[in-house]
């Protein structure tokens, strides 16, 4: 590999870091505004047009306040917790593509990197998620914040089994782990047609690995204060916050990929060239829906939520498996 | 377990409500660019009141300090001057201070004075960026000389109107105690099962009238022995 081929690299994933970063800026502000509408009240309207300059205005607070560390917390760990969050968040969206292969700007395709394993490297990723958070749990020195960070990790990895299972049933419809080839496969008809249960199961299970709601109970402001991150004030906070956002966008990326088609156009006529805004807007459509979800839902109760992930969600899922191998084995 | 295609059909009908409010206009009143409208009694910003010739209705009595549950108001009261008498009365008040901070617009002091000195009007835009600033004396809440009103004071002189008063329609605003039923106080129309009777009242005991003066006996009280 070339130095031009690594300073390719550098350069895209340093844009999309940034892009990744002024996303979540503004998701928060899309999320308060949405949900307030949808409470008959509007949203952050007085900090600049239509209160845009809201997140502006939240990341300055964020960076000005105090760095609070109680006495008990262990340094090193307490300080990577939310640096290892924000990198897994960031690093799975190296082999999204987010534009066909031929649309190349200034001769750099649309994705970072383009690897035969890309939905594994994916899952294996976001299995490392529940390690920033598990640390940020323990090395808070808070019982409380402990018992969140036990609660998120078993719900993440109940949930990550199911959606692989999921993703697995495309995988057998495409037959590649390439995330190019799957898109490419879907040019006929997307896979959400053809795979409606998995596509419901990793909707159910994407909603569950961010710890949104209804499935936001380690994160609940009324049982565990603020669950694993309630010993994290300032910046640290908004990496951590800024984690589950990014990961928001993350696994909407995965599903627009996986079941929507990624940037193919919605209707045939429309032109393939504007590939990267129709994924735009298709992962748009899944962040409002984890919005509308926020809003409309209470909350699961946690032995609830296991159950769900083990009872239900799981058997459905190999269900579905055995199904479809069954019928892609029988047609060809 | 609940039935999950139920559960399935009710949380879309749920995302459907709040999806729906959307395209509901927002209830919330932008202020300070548009303001509430109040009700007309609404407490606000009290005002000192005077007579029609000049003089403050105020006599410094105490009563409304008195009364005030938040210990907000602060009166020094001073004789008046005969030949040139500030009040119609004996006295007063030479400092008249409402710590508006401590104030909780309850009205109590409205319905003390018996001059219908005090009132609470409706100015509610009562900020400051000093606690001095919100200390309010006389100067601040007599009105000025010339004007005479009457204010909120007219609603506690004036009677109730009627549909005020009668709170219980049918009740007659006797109780002697031998109907204790919903229907006695207007409500429901349960008839009482031991009673045969629903019109006409059980007296309790022998009406004195019916006892001819002179005759009424007392019937021994426990522990008295019977004379002979």
């Amino acid at each position: 590999m070339s130095w031009t081929d690594f300073l390719q690299f550098a350069i895209k994933a340093f844009i999309l870091t940034a892009v990744l970063l002024g996303a979540f800026a503004y998701m928060t502000l899309f999320e308060r505004k949405v949900i307030a509408r949808m409470q008959n009240r509007y949203g952050p309207n007085r900090v600049g047009p239509f209160g845009t300059l809201q997140p502006i205005a939240d990341g300055v607070k964020l960076v000005f306040k105090e760095h609070i560390v109680p006495k008990k917390a262990q340094r090193p760990l307490y300080d990577i917790a939310p640096m290892l969050s924000l990198i897994v968040a960031i690093t799975a969206y190296a082999v999204i593509p987010l534009g066909p292969a031929s649309l190349e700007i200034f001769g750099a395709k649309f994705w970072v990197a383009d690897i035969n394993i890309g939905i594994l490297f994916i899952l294996s990723i976001s299995s490392l998620a529940v390690y920033g958070i598990t640390l940020g749990g323990w090395s808070s020195g808070n019982k409380y914040s402990l018992m969140g960070a036990i609660r998120s990790t078993a719900q993440i990895i109940s949930y990550e089994l199911s959606l692989g299972l999921s993703l697995l049933g495309v995988i057998i419809l495409a037959s590649s782990l390439r995330m190019n080839d799957i898109v490419e496969s879907q040019k006929t008809v997307w896979f959400v047609f053809l795979q409606v249960p998995a596509f419901i199961i990793y909707c159910i299970g994407a909603v569950a690995e961010v710890n949104r709601a209804p499935f936001d109970l380690p994160e609940a402001e009324q049982e565990l204060v603020a669950g694993y991150h309630t010993e994290y004030g300032g910046m640290r906070f908004a990496m951590y916050f800024a984690a589950e956002y990014i990961n928001m966008v993350t696994v909407s990326s995965i599903a627009t990929t996986m079941f929507l088609g990624g940037w193919q156009p919605p209707l045939w006529f429309l032109p393939v060239e504007l590939g990267p805004l129709w994924f735009v807007l298709k992962v748009l459509l899944f962040l409002f829906g984890f919005v509308w979800l926020r809003a409309t839902l209470p909350r699961l109760k946690y032995d609830r939520l296991m159950q769900v992930g083990w009872k239900w969600l799981l058997p459905l899922a190999v269900l579905n498996l055995v199904i479809t191998s069954i019928v892609v084995a029988l047609v060809s | 377990m609940a039935n999950p295609f139920k559960a399935t059909g009710n949380t879309f009908k749920g995302m459907g409500v709040t999806l729906k409010n959307i395209f509901h206009k927002p209830l919330t009143v932008q202020y300070p660019e548009h303001m509430r409208k109040l009700p007309p009694r609404e407490r606000g910003r009290h005002v000192l009141h005077r007579y029609e010739n000049g003089l403050e209705r105020c006599i410094a009595c105490m009563l409304c300090s008195g009364t005030c549950p938040a210990d907000a108001i602060y009166i020094e009261p001073e004789e008046n001057d005969p030949t040139q008498p500030v009040s119609f009365g004996e006295r007063h008040a030479r400092v008249f201070q409402i710590d508006i901070l401590r104030c909780i617009f309850c009205g109590y002091c409205q319905a003390a004075c018996p001059t219908g000195a005090i009132t609470l009007e409706s100015n509610n835009l009562l900020v400051s960026y000093t606690r001095e600033k919100m200390l309010y004396n006389k100067e601040d809440l007599i009105e000025p000389k010339g004007t005479a009103t009457r204010g909120a004071a007219l609603a506690w002189e004036a009677t109730p109107p009627p549909e005020a008063r009668a709170l219980i329609p049918d009740f007659q605003g006797l109780f002697d105690g031998w109907r204790t039923t919903a229907a006695a106080v207007g409500k429901g129309d349960l008839v009482p099962e031991a009673s045969g009777q629903v019109d006409t009242p059980k007296p309790l005991r022998k009406q004195a009238s019916l006892i001819p003066p002179g005759q009424a006996v007392p019937k021994s009280l426990p522990g008295q022995r019977e004379e002979e």
